[in-house]
Parts: structure tokens; C-alpha cells; sequence
């Protein structure tokens, strides 16, 4: 480890005077900055107290429904993500074909499909559905989105948590081997908590494209967040409407990644000199 | 170097456009929606039709202007037309006071009322609050039928739906009680194939003109008072001249202008 760090080498010094990276950079910033004033600017004079009274109760039950459907697609997923990861990595053919598929599918179409698929598709199958008693369920356009989102966030986790099990090397489930421990012991005492930090920062990426993928379901009628401020949109004609909405999906995302920020120093504590 | 090849690139990109975008002026281009048959629909080959296109293009040859059509969703069709993607909008736009304040109307091209679609199976009697709460009701967002319904229905789910067509589909396979529209538009859907489960339950009534408006009307941006006139002489040279029957007929067994105002 020492001998590998000695031999980094310094940082070139910083160039002086004004290269024209340097300007093109600067006046990029600037441009940047001339638009984050512009909007807020834009929001100071458009300041509309009356919509903000009018509307802000229906955006907080919107994202209440928007939280509820995230978390409770992530967990679903995450549960889901399982089995289909353990198949991917199964040697058995058929298994691992079917796991392949699975995510193969889910993650090379668009969400929006998938979410019509559940919602429309499903809906025109109601005598079949009925007759298994499952209509009472895809009815409700909440649990459609639900229904949809999980199987799609399922497949993407499942490459998370496969990658990064396989990301721990061969010789760490050997040398548990040796010791006589069971595989399933190894993969939850020895592979699973090197395997988490790894998956941490994707599992954050997807949490975080989730939240942002949630605006999907206001097309398929339910109320939330983005839903909402269509509906503001409409009675309002204000464009306001949207600018609010994207500033909520703003912070929340901002939040987001700064806990899984935070997360990160604390599980990485012992790998930092 | 590349840097300043690049931007005079740019810049004379944005000159031609602006070059053609005022070669075009006298092209009057129209934006409607497409998914409202009989009043305006694609065909699966994506060509515009209905009365909505055809009351246009009567327009549009009456004023000896060339005129082309644009296809946009109905959320967004108002904040089209203010960014000047089209320069007016027939795309069966009740006149409201609502949108009277973002945009200018001519006076209105047709008016027909609005009415509730049941399944066939359905036991709902009328079409009043009472008969309707606890029920579920779908309508299309952005729509005066949208308004009188959440205006009006307030013991009932009133869903919104980004335009007719899904609304239908959800009424069809069971996931609404009801649904709410204009009569012309149900009454297309009920004749065909995909109707055949569902029938008129009645109209609302009284339809309050403050939510719904004297009519269908063209909207144009604010303060285009000259279009407006041209417009609305078209539209009364069109009622004189015949043509207005002509395509009513082609489309319709009654009259849809209403009463004369």
C-alpha cells in the first residue's frame, strides 16, 4: 500500500493567467449563474400568495402519495431483487435464463410502457382478473403504479446486488470454505456486508431516479405530486405550477443524495487512513 | 478558433431559421388536439381529421390564407400557442372565462352539451350529486366538463384523464362508474366496437354557461385583434355561404351551431 502510494505524483501547478479553458469556463459559470437568478428572480416578482394558499395543501398530499409509492417500490423491489439476483448468478440454465429475461426486459424498456402496460393492459383482461380475484387489486390505479415500478426497480436491483456480490473476490468464499463455514453464513458475515458498501452509491442512484421516475404515475390518474401540479396547471393556467414542483422534486433529491452521503462516510470509516 | 466556427455556425443557423420563420408568415398555422373524434382525430397513417380540421380549412379557404395543421396534447395546447408553435387554436376550446384570460376568442363554431356515459349494466338512475356519491367519475383534465364535474360532483372520486380516449378505456374495462363528456364525442365512441359496453345515462342540467362557456371558440394569443375579426367574419361567411352545412352534415344528423347569438 505504501510502496503503491509514494509513487503518485504531484498534482501539475495550477496554470496562470487566463487560458482559454479558463474564460470559456468562467463564462460558462457566469451563464449558469445569469439563469439561477433569472428563475429566482422570476419566482420574487411572480410570488403569487394566493396560489401558493390555494395550492400548497394539494402539493403536500401530493408528496405524501409520491413518498408512500417510492418506498413502497423500493422495498418491494429490494425483496423482489432477490431471487431474480440469485438466479442470474444460479449455473443452472434455466434459472439463470429466466432471471436474464426477466431483467433484460425491465430494464430495456421504458417505464412509461411498463406503467401503461399494468394500467390499460391489465385493465382489459377485468373477466379473467375478476375470476382469480386479483381485479379488486389492479382496480386501484395506486397499486397499479406499485405493481409496475416494483417489478421494474426489482431488475435493476437485482444487477446492483449481483454486482457487487460479485465484486468481492473468489478467494474471501474459499478461504470460509475452509474455516468450515456454511455458504450461507459466508454470503451474510463475510460477502454481504463488503458487497453493501459497494451497492451503496448505485442503490442511492436508483432510489433517486425512482423518485424522479414517480412523476410517470400522474398520467395514470393518480394524484400525486406531479399530478397535482398538472391539476394546478390546468385551473391556474400559471406556470408557476410546474417551476414549484420541480423545485420540490429539487430538494428532495438534494436530501437524498446528501444522506446517502452521509451513510457512505460512516460505513467507509475503516477503509480511510 | 473551433470555438468561434462553431458559434458563427450557430448564428447563422438561428439567422436561417428566422429567415424562413418570416417567409412563412403568411401560412396561418393551427394547433389542435387529435384525440377528441368526431371533432378532431389522428388516423392510425397520422393525418388530422374531423370537424374541427374541416371548419379550419373552410376557414382558412375563405380568408385565402394557406393554413397548416399541428398536433399537441391538450394539457399544453394554451402555453403552444402563447410560445408560438401555432397561431390559433380549433381544436373544440369552450369559451371560458378562465382561459379568456390568457388568450382571445372569436365567437363561438358550434355548442353542444355535455352528458354522463354508463355501463349498460349500470344501476345509476340520474345524473344529479345525490344519484352520483360514492361513485367514481372520470373526465378528461383541462376540460369545462373537468370543472362542472369537480365543481359539482363533490360526494364523488372525480379522476382526471389527459384526454377522452382513456377515460373511455377505463369506463369499458370497469374502473369508473361513470364518465363525463361532451354528447357528440360519447356518442361516437358508443357506435363503435369499443362502446358497445357502455350507453348515455342523461345530461346534466342545468349546464351553468359560466362553467361551460357559450361554445366552442378559435383562440388566438392576446391581443391579435385583427385575426379575431377575420376569424369571425370567416365564421359568418361560412353559416351564409352553406359550406358551414355542408360539413355539419358530413359529420352530424343535427345541427351543432345551437342557437344563433
Amino acid at each position: 500500500m505504501s510502496a503503491t502510494a509514494a509513487m503518485v505524483e504531484r498534482p501539475p501547478p495550477r496554470t496562470r493567467g487566463w487560458p482559454r479553458p479558463r474564460i470559456v469556463g468562467y463564462a460558462l459559470v457566469c451563464l449558469w449563474i445569469a439563469f439561477g437568478l433569472g428563475i429566482v428572480s422570476y419566482l420574487f416578482f411572480a410570488w403569487n400568495p394566493a396560489f401558493f394558499a390555494k395550492y400548497a395543501p394539494a402539493y403536500l398530499r401530493g408528496l405524501g402519495v409520491t413518498l408512500s409509492l417510492v418506498a413502497i417500490s423500493m422495498v418491494l423491489g429490494a425483496v423482489l431483487s432477490m431471487p431474480v439476483a440469485y438466479g442470474r448468478m444460479s449455473r443452472n440454465r434455466i434459472l439463470s435464463g429466466l432471471a436474464y429475461c426477466y431483467v433484460y426486459f425491465f430494464r430495456g424498456t421504458p417505464l412509461l410502457v411498463q406503467t401503461f402496460l399494468v394500467y390499460y393492459g391489465l385493465g382489459s383482461f377485468r373477466p379473467e382478473l375478476q375470476m382469480i380475484g386479483l381485479w379488486d387489486f389492479f382496480k386501484d390505479a395506486f397499486n397499479c403504479g406499485v405493481f409496475a415500478f416494483a417489478l421494474n426497480t426489482a431488475a435493476y436491483q437485482a444487477e446492483i446486488l449481483r454486482g457487487a456480490i460479485e465484486s468481492v473476490p473468489r478467494g474471501q468464499w474459499e478461504g470460509a470454505a475452509s474455516l468450515g463455514l456454511h455458504k450461507l453464513q459466508t454470503l451474510r458475515k463475510i460477502v454481504l456486508p463488503q458487497a453493501l458498501i459497494v451497492a451503496l452509491r448505485p442503490y442511492g442512484n436508483e432510489l433517486i431516479l425512482m423518485v424522479k421516475a414517480s412523476a410517470i404515475v400522474a398520467i395514470i390518474t393518480v394524484y400525486d405530486l406531479m399530478g397535482n401540479a398538472k391539476l394546478a396547471f390546468a385551473n391556474s393556467f400559471d406556470i408557476q405550477a410546474y417551476i414549484w414542483v420541480a423545485l420540490v422534486y429539487l430538494v428532495m433529491v438534494e436530501l437524498l443524495r446528501h444522506a446517502i452521503e452521509w451513510i457512505e462516510r460512516r460505513i467507509t470509516i475503516h477503509l480511510k487512513r | 478558433m473551433r470555438i468561434a466556427l462553431r458559434i458563427a455556425l450557430a448564428a447563422s443557423a438561428a439567422l436561417l431559421t428566422l429567415g424562413v420563420a418570416q417567409a412563412q408568415e403568411k401560412t396561418l398555422r393551427i394547433g389542435t388536439e387529435g384525440a377528441y373524434p368526431p371533432f378532431n382525430n389522428l388516423t392510425s397513417d397520422g393525418k388530422l381529421v374531423g370537424f374541427d380540421i374541416d371548419i379550419a380549412q373552410a376557414l382558412c379557404d375563405q380568408m385565402k390564407v394557406k393554413c397548416t395543421f399541428v398536433a399537441q396534447d391538450w394539457d399544453g395546447i394554451i402555453p403552444a400557442l402563447q410560445a408560438g408553435k401555432f397561431d390559433a387554436i380549433v381544436a373544440s376550446m369552450s369559451i371560458t372565462p378562465e382561459r379568456k384570460e390568457k388568450v382571445d376568442f372569436t365567437h363561438k363554431y358550434y355548442n353542444t352539451p355535455s352528458a354522463l356515459a354508463v355501463p349498460k349494466d349500470s344501476t345509476l338512475k340520474g345524473v344529479t350529486k345525490e344519484d352520483l356519491a360514492g361513485k367514481t367519475i372520470g373526465v378528461a383534465t383541462t376540460t369545462t366538463h373537468f370543472n362542472y364535474a369537480s365543481k359539482t360532483y363533490t360526494d364523488s372520486t372525480v379522476k382526471g384523464y389527459p384526454s377522452s380516449p382513456e377515460e373511455q378505456a377505463d369506463l369499458a374495462n370497469g374502473r369508473l362508474d361513470a364518465i363525463e363528456d361532451d354528447i357528440v364525442v360519447l356518442q361516437q365512441w358508443l357506435d363503435s366496437p369499443d362502446g358497445a359496453c357502455c350507453k348515455i345515462l342523461g345530461q346534466p342540467s342545468p349546464q351553468p354557461v359560466e362553467i361551460f362557456g357559450p361554445g366552442a371558440g378559435i383562440a388566438v394569443r392576446k391581443g391579435e385583434t385583427d385575426l379575431v375579426n377575420k376569424l369571425n367574419e370567416a365564421i359568418d361567411a361560412i353559416r351564409a355561404n352553406g359550406k358551414y352545412k355542408e360539413i355539419n352534415d358530413k359529420y352530424f344528423k343535427f345541427d351543432v351551431f345551437g342557437a344563433e347569438s
